[in-house]
């Protein structure tokens, strides 16, 4: 069962440039980005933008840098005016609020981390975690309990009376998640929050995330440009190129289903071992198979099911999810799903392709 | 025959020319001439062919302006609209008159054994420091036991008042230039002509508009002279903020006034500083020019000393000058490394 729609965007466009108008008519009767720039000197932002963020699912915009990721998550909360284009939260548009409703958009429903963390250097980790609660006008004897329950939360008990600079990259950005937190928003942005944070760190940050998530279900808006990251996170998955939605849905769906070559590079040298899901490789079947040779969860990810099949090709699992059997795994769909789906062009081309797109 | 002749015969204006012959008397120029004897009128070779100046010209055309007329004119287009101006200006500027006699006779009139240890207070408060303290402490002492403290208390006490008036007109200047770019690029040429105009420029127009006993006088050219850097360097503090926290700031709702009294402010107070300890010693060159306006303190006497060629009172008072300088500017730098390592980033 699917979630009530949360947030949603419609035909967002967002162009930059003397005229703005003038360029989108230009735009929607056809006008590619690359032709837009060079003969009216407008830059194509985001391009007919239609995403659905459901209430209490981390949303995932993946995108190389320059694809409008951070422009759009922008646009959620109006840091940057939409040049045509809708964004509904709950039902209301946000684009007919005045200033005084976007100010209480900001700070009672939407929260915020950043990538660069944001901190006020010149204010204490504590009152840096209350920040969204003194703007409402509470003072520090207000929001210290709920400052400091949010810092524990996040691990950094006994920090509060430190100031940002004391402390590493990664738990400056634990302040930042803290901040967002304590604003009690129902809908966190997050801009690149953890692109800035060293492998390991970010590593518990996302178990950090995804620990918080189960125990809060908000509705979170993740912005990443790191594939492996918008897997381990995402409910849904929207992956942008070039202001455009290339492709968007259920993350493995995207894996086991790319739609544009594009995403076939990207997704050729992850580990898929270990991001498939027994979930979305099995047989939906409630028949208990012959030979069974263990039962497994629909959540475990295929690489421990190798493991446990010590590999031995001929196995046949029993899939089961809250006690119940929800479908069956042979070892040789597994194997199957292993394979990335075949580039439509030749390996090399595709190689060229992708070292262009990471170099632009 | 002078060079020009023939601009105005081309043009047909010999009769306006020869109509409304020059009133003005004799310039030395021609007095000079007609005294050697050489005849004005002579032929003039190509070689000398002076530039078409206005004086040039009049020589052509006694109608056309001399260049003299242009500063008369100046001077005169001024003197009649002085009596309006110093209406609206005398009023407006009064309590700076106030301000500096206030400051002038309480410094003087409260005894030194008060007022060094308020001074020596205030730098521990500032500063934190106790060498900085003793450092201010000895100085100050030395001034007194050489008979200067009278003096030193007086510069002392005008550029304190004019550098916390500097501070309080000019941040606000600063932030709402920080805010509009128009008004960034109004004020731009005016705080560069501020800053350029040589400092004794700024007493003529003044000597004319206030009476020359009135302290505002000197009070208003020590703060337009100075005033420059406090507005320059809240202008761009305000502006090197970091825009990732401001655009914190709007995505958490702050207004506009909590943004700028929660961070843009602070974030850009250690260039506010140093635009403050800028124009404090601004002040204090300013003060010294100022005392050829009545200003009193240690100008006055670096001023006897040049009058009379009094070597010893000169040097002397230029030497407490320099220790006031050096005192001033150790407190505010001190302070301001406090300000700076209290928000690294």
């Amino acid at each position: 069962m699917k979630n009530d729609v949360k947030v949603s965007v419609r035909n967002l466009y967002k162009i930059f440039g003397d005229d703005p108008q003038g360029a989108l008519t230009h735009v929607r009767a056809g006008m590619s980005k690359s032709e837009l720039l060079e003969k009216h000197n407008h830059v194509l932002g985001l391009q007919d933008i239609n995403i659905d963020m459901r209430d209490g699912e981390i949303t995932v915009i993946m995108g190389l840098s320059g694809s409008g990721k951070s422009t759009l998550i922008r646009h959620l909360n109006r840091l940057i005016e939409p040049t045509a284009g809708e964004i509904e939260v709950e039902g209301n548009n946000v684009l007919a609020y005045n200033e005084n409703a976007l100010r209480t958009l900001r700070r009672e429903w939407m929260s915020m981390v950043f990538q660069k963390f944001a901190l006020l250097p010149h204010r204490t980790v504590l009152e840096n975690t209350g920040m969204a609660l003194s703007v409402r006008g509470y003072s520090v004897a207000d929001f210290e309990s709920e400052a400091i329950h949010w810092l524990n939360r996040v691990g950094l008990e006994g920090h509060g009376n430190q100031y940002p600079h004391q402390l590493s990259g990664g738990m400056q950005q634990r302040v930042g998640i803290a901040r967002a937190l304590t604003s009690n928003a129902p809908i966190m942005l997050m801009d690149e929050a953890f692109s800035a944070l060293d492998p390991l760190i970010r590593t518990d940050m996302q178990e950090l995330l995804l620990d918080l998530q189960s125990e809060l279900k908000k509705t979170i808006v993740f912005i990443t440009h790191d594939l492996d990251e918008s897997l381990k996170l995402a409910d849904n998955l929207v992956i942008l190129k070039e202001g455009y939605v290339v492709q968007q849905g259920e993350p493995q769906e995207i894996l086991l289903n790319p739609n544009d070559s594009y995403i076939k590079d990207f997704i050729s040298d992850i580990n898929r071992a270990r991001v498939l899901r027994v979930k979305s490789v099995m047989t939906h079947t409630t028949e208990k198979p012959e030979q069974c040779a263990g039962e497994v969860n629909e959540r475990d990810n295929l690489e421990s099911i190798i493991a446990r099949s010590e590999g031995h090709t001929d196995k046949v699992y029993r899939v089961m999810a809250e006690d119940r059997q929800v479908g069956t795994l042979s070892m040789k769909q597994l194997m199957k799903a292993l394979v990335p789906p075949l580039q439509e062009n030749t390996p090399s081309e595709g190689a060229d392709a992708k070292s262009e797109t990471q170099t632009a | 025959m002078a060079s020009y002749d023939f601009v105005f015969s081309a043009l047909g204006l010999e009769k306006w020319c020869s109509a409304e012959q020059s009133s003005a008397p004799m310039s030395m120029a021609d007095l000079l001439a007609k005294t050697k004897g050489t005849d004005p009128d002579a032929e003039i070779s190509l070689w000398n062919t002076p530039f078409p100046s206005m004086d040039a010209l009049n020589a052509s055309c006694g109608a056309f302006p001399q260049s003299r007329d242009l500063t008369k004119g100046l001077e005169q287009g001024f003197l009649s609209i002085k009596d309006a101006l110093s209406v609206v200006l005398d009023p407006i500027t009064q309590p700076l008159s106030w301000f500096l006699d206030t400051a002038l006779y309480g410094m003087l009139t409260a005894p030194w054994w008060i007022i060094i240890p308020l001074l020596l207070v205030v730098v521990q408060l500032v500063t934190k420091s106790f060498k900085l303290v003793a450092f201010v402490g000895v100085c100050l002492s030395l001034l007194a036991f050489i008979d200067y403290y009278e003096y030193a208390m007086q510069t002392l006490s005008i550029i304190l008042v004019c550098a916390f008036l500097c501070v309080l007109i000019g941040v606000p200047i600063g932030i709402a230039m920080s805010r509009s770019n128009m008004m960034q690029r109004l004020s731009i040429p005016v705080l560069d002509m501020l800053q350029t105009l040589p400092p004794f420029v700024y007493l003529i127009p003044l000597i004319f508009l206030f009476s020359v006993t009135e302290s505002k006088l000197y009070g208003i050219a020590i703060i337009l002279y100075a005033i420059v850097p406090v507005i320059r360097l809240t202008n761009l503090g305000i502006r090197l903020v970091d825009k990732d926290v401001i655009e914190a700031a709007d995505a958490f709702g702050m207004t506009d006034r909590q943004k700028l009294y929660r961070v843009q402010i602070p974030l850009a107070l250690p260039n506010i500083m140093a635009g403050v300890n800028q124009t404090i010693m601004m002040s204090l060159a300013m003060v010294v020019i100022a005392s050829l306006v009545s200003a009193p303190g240690l100008g006055v006497l670096v001023l006897r000393g040049i009058r009379n060629l009094e070597l010893g009172v000169g040097l002397v008072a230029g030497l407490g000058i320099v220790i006031l300088a050096v005192i001033l500017d150790r407190v505010t730098k001190a302070s301001l490394a406090r300000i700076n390592s209290a928000q690294k980033h």
